[in-house]
């Protein structure tokens, strides 16, 4: 068996939000190429988990590798797609799906210069390996909400990168969109990317899961095949695929003082 | 029209030529973070900056300039490390600046009415130098906003997107409430710093009734700033040998009455989209019964909105969604 490099590599990661330890000691290690599926109940720190791999959080302990790279000195930032967890893919003001899909073109964008012919290139096929081409010149605030999560992801196709981090992509989609879903992520699958995806339950998407890390409390209490069903009361007793929007809420309680750091 | 001979006059409307093109460009920007009161809060610093100007000697705008980048730059710093106490955090430096402002052209015994000059704006009393500033100020606003139009779409449209993507976010952030700071002092003289915040933000609500992209909206946005500020002029210019008309007040409510016009129509626009929008294809809904019988055909000219469902067209008649089955309508 050959020995290469893990795509992505937590060794001992611990994280704390406002002073509370919210993952603890984490080792995890995803090959090129895995598709691996982070699960557990809410607040068990899975997206505390891809927000520290990704830079989002410092960790207060251990180490992360990216491709090879120790995260302080990571900068090819482009070889990485990151698909945040939001209720919507709107803002304040309107925008077209096209312009938020080409945002994420941005990773591989030199500053003041107009998009190129292989920026369109790639954005185009970002729409279509969605299934959202005919939809490009529409508001995304008028998609439904599992159309938005599509758009999000072709946002991070976009950039053309090789390595996905996405935070429960399918939350809140109903089950025609959450297909759309699955049928996107087997074709980055099929191209060789590795996948990190974070999810409540997976659904349609069971069938493309190499390997399954499963986190209980910040820590990770399975890591293999991909458990049958998830303890139904973990599961489900959140309600039915909603995770709260405001995920800093989560782990700290509040603090009711204008200047008070979180 | 020998009003508009006048050299006053020809500054002044240089003035809100390159004030209403700048403001909305980087209001935009602001509205898209959902901070629209930001230029607010900018401009209430500010009268601080201009009270330091005037009980030193020294020019108002270049203390407005400092003190409010500072304002902005500790707004930004708040907002980045606030919660959701942000908000009052924000209070506090306005009424700060605001309080500051109006007690130190006390102490340096200017009366009030030369505050009021940079409140509600003299965009008639504007000198060579003043102009030249503004149009110099004005043309940076408006190269950064549109240049850096890429970068400061993804970072406002989603932070933590703009950082995994490695945008170096807080150079960005900084930039946008510097940016925020310099075009509050470019409209300082031109609608005064109460009113600041109405030129970088209503032409933008006004432009996203009707439009669907971000790109159209800037654009849109900037020239409803640009028709709003130069009308709002020639308006009071023109209505001046009958009455007082303050210039400043003339363009905000002349925006405001563009918004007025075109809400109305966004709000339509937004009714039939919603009308309009495909209704899920549930699978394990209760079976479709027999609607009854009816006393038209269903079709494109019925007047009845057509949605789709599915593989077919649901048409939405008196709260009922009736669909095409054979000789008769189901109700779905």
């Amino acid at each position: 068996m050959v020995v290469s490099t893990p795509a992505v590599a937590m060794r001992g990661g611990s994280v704390a939000i406002g002073g509370r330890p919210v993952l603890r000691a984490v080792d995890v290690a995803v090959a090129p190429g895995e598709l691996v599926a982070v699960l557990g109940p809410n607040g068990s720190g899975k997206s505390t988990m891809v927000k520290a791999m990704t830079g989002l959080l410092p960790l207060t302990s251990g180490e992360v590798h990216l491709l090879g790279t120790p995260l302080s000195a990571f900068h090819d930032w482009k070889r990485v797609g990151f698909v945040p967890q939001r209720a919507s893919a709107a803002s304040g003001v309107p925008a077209s799906v096209w312009e938020v899909v080409a945002s994420g073109r941005l990773t591989r964008r030199r500053l003041l210069r107009p998009l190129g012919r292989a920026d369109r290139r790639a954005i185009d096929d970002a729409l279509d390996t969605v299934g959202l081409a005919h939809r490009r010149h529409d508001g995304v605030s008028h998609l439904s909400g599992g159309q938005q999560q599509r758009v999000l992801i072709a946002r991070a196709l976009a950039g053309e990168p090789d390595l996905f981090f996405l935070d429960e992509p399918t939350a809140g989609v109903d089950a025609a969109n959450q297909l759309a879903l699955a049928d996107a992520l087997g074709v980055l699958k099929r191209r060789g990317a590795t996948l990190v995806l974070v999810a409540h339950e997976l659904g349609p998407l069971r069938p493309l899961v190499d390997r399954a890390v499963v986190l209980r409390d910040g820590r990770v209490v399975h890591d293999g095949a991909p458990p049958l069903d998830l303890d139904p009361q973990h599961a489900h007793h959140h309600g039915p695929h909603h995770e709260p929007a405001d995920h800093h809420h989560d782990h700290t309680p509040h603090v009711a003082s204008p200047l008070e750091h979180p | 029209m020998d009003l508009f001979s006048y050299a006053f006059m020809q500054r002044a409307l240089l003035a809100a030529l390159f004030t209403g093109l700048a403001a909305p460009a980087i209001g935009t920007f602001l509205v898209q973070r959902r901070m629209a009161l930001m230029g607010d809060g900018i401009g209430h610093v500010a009268v601080t900056g201009v009270a330091l100007g005037l009980l030193t000697g020294t020019s108002p705008t270049w203390t407005a300039v400092a003190v409010a980048t500072l304002g902005a730059v500790l707004i930004e710093v708040i907002r980045e490390r606030g919660h959701t106490n942000g908000d009052v955090a924000l209070a506090l430096l306005f009424y700060g600046g605001l309080a500051g402002g109006v007690l130190l052209t006390g102490l340096g015994g200017q009366s009030a009415s030369r505050l009021q000059e940079f409140l509600f704006g003299a965009i008639t009393t504007l000198s060579i130098g003043d102009v030249l500033l503004t149009m110099a100020l004005a043309t940076v606003v408006v190269v950064c906003a549109v240049g850096l139009s890429p970068q400061l779409f993804a970072l406002a449209h989603d932070q933590d997107f703009a950082r995994v993507a490695g945008l170096r976010v807080r150079a960005y952030n900084v930039l946008v409430a510097v940016l925020a700071a310099v075009t509050v002092t470019v409209a300082m003289r031109t609608v005064g710093l109460l009113l600041v915040s109405a030129l970088m933000v209503v032409p933008v609500a006004t432009a996203q009734q009707l439009t669907r992209s971000f790109r159209t909206t800037l654009l849109a946005a900037m020239l409803l700033g640009t028709a709003a500020s130069v009308g709002g002029l020639t308006a009071s210019a023109l209505l001046s040998d009958r009455a007082t008309v303050a210039p400043g007040p003339a363009i905000v409510l002349l925006a405001l009455a563009g918004f007025a016009a075109t809400w109305p129509v966004g709000l339509w626009l937004r009714h039939r989209a919603r009308v309009h929008a495909p209704f899920p294809d549930v699978d394990d809904g209760p079976l479709p019964e027999h609607a009854g019988e009816h006393p038209h055909a269903h079709g494109p000219e019925c007047g009845h909105a057509a949605v789709p469902h599915g593989d077919h067209v649901d048409y939405v008649h008196d709260g009922h969604r009736h669909a095409v089955h054979g000789e008769h309508y189901d109700e779905h």
